[in-house]
């Protein structure tokens, strides 16, 4: 078979812009909108069809962080304080520009086409409906801070919005490098470069300010080379290579929390289920009944371990509680639960110790049949008919086998929804520092999204996205544009081509499974000074080796090649980060235990900052924050956000 | 030794862990949609008009079932174009309360399909 694209290896397109957004998901498009609404023009650059690409390309089923929502009975500031006491990691800023704006992106959201509201009333007289807004919202009907969507459209509505604006929009383009003044990493970005995944041609997009807002990399640790699909975790997709932050690192830009990997939610590694699509009682499925094998039911408890009787109860927060989120981790298991103040209901903890009396019988079911009519249809029918990698391949392909929610109850499988897999198979929860304007330390370089350390979700990619966009085009609009260096060009022309210009040599997967390993071996769970020692030396020998022998086929492995060759970069910064970190703080890292992620133990630790000055490690303090001062946090947000 | 009919191909392999996408040839007309969303990049058109994608990398498949919310012709047809198949390990198993019967998806004599539409049916997602 003939491939069907044309072959333009090393072709040049030079296109230039105001702001240049690299990756088009969530934040992407929301930075490529702000900016465009301020009049600023704007290329947007996607390795995927914007329309569906991204870690929420097929959906969300609830929008998060939202307490200025007409319905909610916290201030942003409250709730702020709230997420500070579930523990966030090293940066504050994202968080709190999420409680202020989430409620705001989401009518724009709204605008834009996204269905929000229940306007047709299907669920009328339901708790969790407003009756003058129509909204419907999830996990805590008391306060009202998380609201269940339609959002299956809302990639289309943000696609839509970018190309009504004008947007530029180059969609199978890889970027593969940061372009900088006078070709000195730390200095000032002046645009980037890409390569075409099908037809291997070569864009160079000089831009007087960038905005990065790809995801960090879904498979640094975990890789499987028979479900690439599957690799890392399964609610992130594998074309989160961290291509962003292994740009940003060799441009010289400063890292936080790098040194923090934990066993990432859902990281599969081959092994997962379709996410879910399977019974549980979390996140999508909270707050679904769970009975054993002969119907009997497993109780839910609040924060205090006290039974909740009633179905009702487990969407309130506890006696004396102000909040509630979440319960994390699994049922029953050593997994962390979270902070006490915020603490959720849960499973009763003595599940497993109740299996093994006797007193229950496995297999375990989530039982929907039991719920009320408009809690099941909400579970169902909204959430896992809406959310990401569920309409098609849950809820249609569950229907179409014969499962009713009236009548059936759904299998939960151990690891389900928390933790499959190998204790070593880790997930970073690191990225890139940035201050009030979402500016990294580097000029010119603003983040949007997930690439941002402390920030996560739908909503928080969503509203760091459109506030960077602002910033990005307020500065863009005081700058001209730099002349691109043409040796800086050729040098990432040499590397990107390498692979295409080779006949034989060794393949993504096989390279990308070595990392891994090599991350699971030094960067485990067990971190010590001479083990991440070690680390660095066969990521530096891997570099010389493999990494000089790659081969790509066509432009699709290039791609799949160029991906691999970000994931050496981050694996190599991330066990710099750790090594160094150590250094910094000795055994008062919790390197020893498996991360307990959102609770104590990210609270901690002083935060540090890495990046790469000269070839080598600098590490320095990230600014003071004051959480405490929250009337500071207000009137410095209100001084920057641009609006 | 007749060397022309003991010829052997040399094939790549063709074992795979996973099947992902079915396409219907007498339903599909080849138009592509899905090859242009698909974000892993997975599907690549058929070298003969008209006919449905080449699935080149079945592997990088990641399930989001993108490729069949974009099929124009997908909810027009009873019969569907082009159908998502998780891979056997991950059919999921479920227990019906009043009976006591078990099901799995992809077994072989399944219960009728469930035709209820997800909330607002299959429009919001568009």
């Amino acid at each position: 078979m003939e491939w069907p694209y044309p072959i333009c290896y090393g072709e040049e397109e030079v296109s230039s812009a105001d702001i240049l957004v690299l990756g088009g998901g969530l934040a992407g498009c929301f930075a490529a909108i702000s900016a465009a609404k301020k009049g600023a023009k704007v290329i947007l650059v996607d390795k995927s069809p914007v329309k569906r690409s991204g870690s929420a390309g097929s959906g969300i089923d609830h929008w998060m962080d939202c307490p200025g929502n007409p319905g909610s009975n916290l201030t942003p500031e409250e709730y702020f304080q709230s997420q500070l006491a579930r523990g966030i990691l090293g940066n504050p800023i994202p968080t709190y520009i999420t409680a202020r704006e989430s409620w705001d992106a989401l009518l724009e959201l709204e605008q834009m086409g996204m269905k929000i509201r229940d306007s047709e009333g299907e669920f009328e007289g339901a708790d969790f409906r407003d009756e003058k807004t129509k909204l419907l919202y999830c996990y805590d009907y008391v306060n009202r801070n998380s609201i269940r969507i339609w959002g299956t459209g809302m990639k289309p509505a943000l696609y839509r919005e970018c190309r009504r604006l004008g947007v530029q929009i180059f969609e199978g383009v890889i970027s593969t490098g940061l372009l900088t003044d006078g070709e000195k990493p730390g200095a000032k970005v002046i645009g980037a470069t890409g390569v075409n995944t099908h037809t291997g041609k070569f864009y160079i997009f000089p831009a007087k300010s960038t905005v990065l807002c790809t995801n960090g990399p879904g498979r640094l640790w975990v890789f499987s080379t028979e479900y690439i699909g599957f690799s890392g975790s399964q609610f992130f997709p594998p074309t989160n290579s961290g291509d962003g932050l292994a740009m940003a690192w060799k441009a010289g830009a400063e890292f936080t929390g790098l040194e923090f990997s934990h066993k990432g939610f859902g990281g599969g590694g081959g092994f997962a289920w379709p996410p879910y699509g399977v019974g549980n009682p979390r996140n999508t499925w909270f707050a679904c009944s769970m009975v054993d094998e002969n119907g009997k039911e497993i109780p839910w408890v609040d924060r205090d371990n006290r039974i909740l009787k009633t179905i009702a109860e487990r969407y309130r927060p506890a006696p004396g509680q102000k909040m509630k989120l979440q319960a994390f981790g699994g049922f029953g298991s050593n997994s962390p639960r979270g902070a006490y103040e915020t603490l959720g209901c849960d499973l009763t903890p003595e599940v497993y110790d109740r299996i093994k009396k006797g007193e229950y019988t496995l297999p375990l079911y989530a039982d929907l049949s039991s719920m009320p009519e408009h809690e099941r249809r909400a579970i169902f029918g909204l959430m896992v008919g809406q959310e990401g990698k569920t309409n098609i391949p849950v809820y249609y392909t569950l229907t179409q086998a014969g499962f009713d929610p009236e009548k059936d109850m759904l299998q939960y499988y151990e690891g389900s929804w928390y933790g499959v897999g190998a204790p070593q198979w880790l997930t970073t929860m690191g990225g890139l520092m940035v201050d009030w304007d979402l500016r990294t330390s580097v000029e010119g370089l603003y983040a949007g999204g997930q690439i941002a350390a402390g920030s996560g979700g739908a909503a928080e990619a969503c509203c760091m996205g459109r506030y960077a966009g602002r910033k990005a085009a307020d500065y863009a609009f005081s700058m001209n544009e730099t002349e691109v260096s043409r040796s800086q060009i050729e040098s990432e022309k040499d590397r990107v081509y390498m692979p295409v210009n080779r006949k034989s040599g060794m393949d993504w997967k096989e390279f990308e499974a070595g990392i891994a390993r090599v991350m699971q071996e030094y960067c485990g769970v067990v971190k010590t000074e001479k083990l991440l020692d070690l680390g660095l030396k066969w990521i530096d020998e891997i570099k010389e080796a493999e990494g000089t022998e790659l081969c790509a086929r066509n432009p699709h492995e290039l791609t799949r090649t160029i991906e691999a060759l970000s994931i050496l970069t981050l694996a190599e910064a991330t066990v710099h980060s750790t090594r160094a970190s150590l250094k910094v703080r000795g055994k008062e890292l919790p390197f020893f235990k498996e991360a307990k992620i959102r609770g104590e133990a990210f609270r901690k630790p002083k935060p540090i900052t890495t990046c790469l000055a000269d070839g080598e490690i600098q590490v320095g303090e990230p600014p003071y924050i004051n959480t405490d001062d929250i009337n500071e946090i207000k009137r410095t947000y209100e001084a920057h956000r641009g609006l | 030794m007749d060397m022309e009919k003991d010829k052997i191909n040399m094939t790549p392999n063709l074992v795979t862990p996973n099947k992902p996408l079915l396409f219907d040839e007498t339903v599909c007309n080849g138009c592509n949609m899905c090859v242009k969303i698909c974000m892993m990049d997975v599907l690549y058109p058929n070298s003969e008009r008209g006919k449905p994608p080449v699935v080149l990398y079945p592997d990088e498949c990641w399930y989001c079932g993108c490729c069949v919310m974009e099929c124009p012709i997908w909810e027009k047809e009873d019969v569907k174009p082009i159908i998502l198949k998780h891979p056997m390990m991950q059919r999921v198993r479920w227990k019906r309360k009043a009976t006591g019967e078990y099901f799995r998806v992809g077994m072989k004599n399944p219960p009728p399909p469930n035709n209820r539409p997800p909330v607002g049916g299959w429009k919001p997602r568009t």
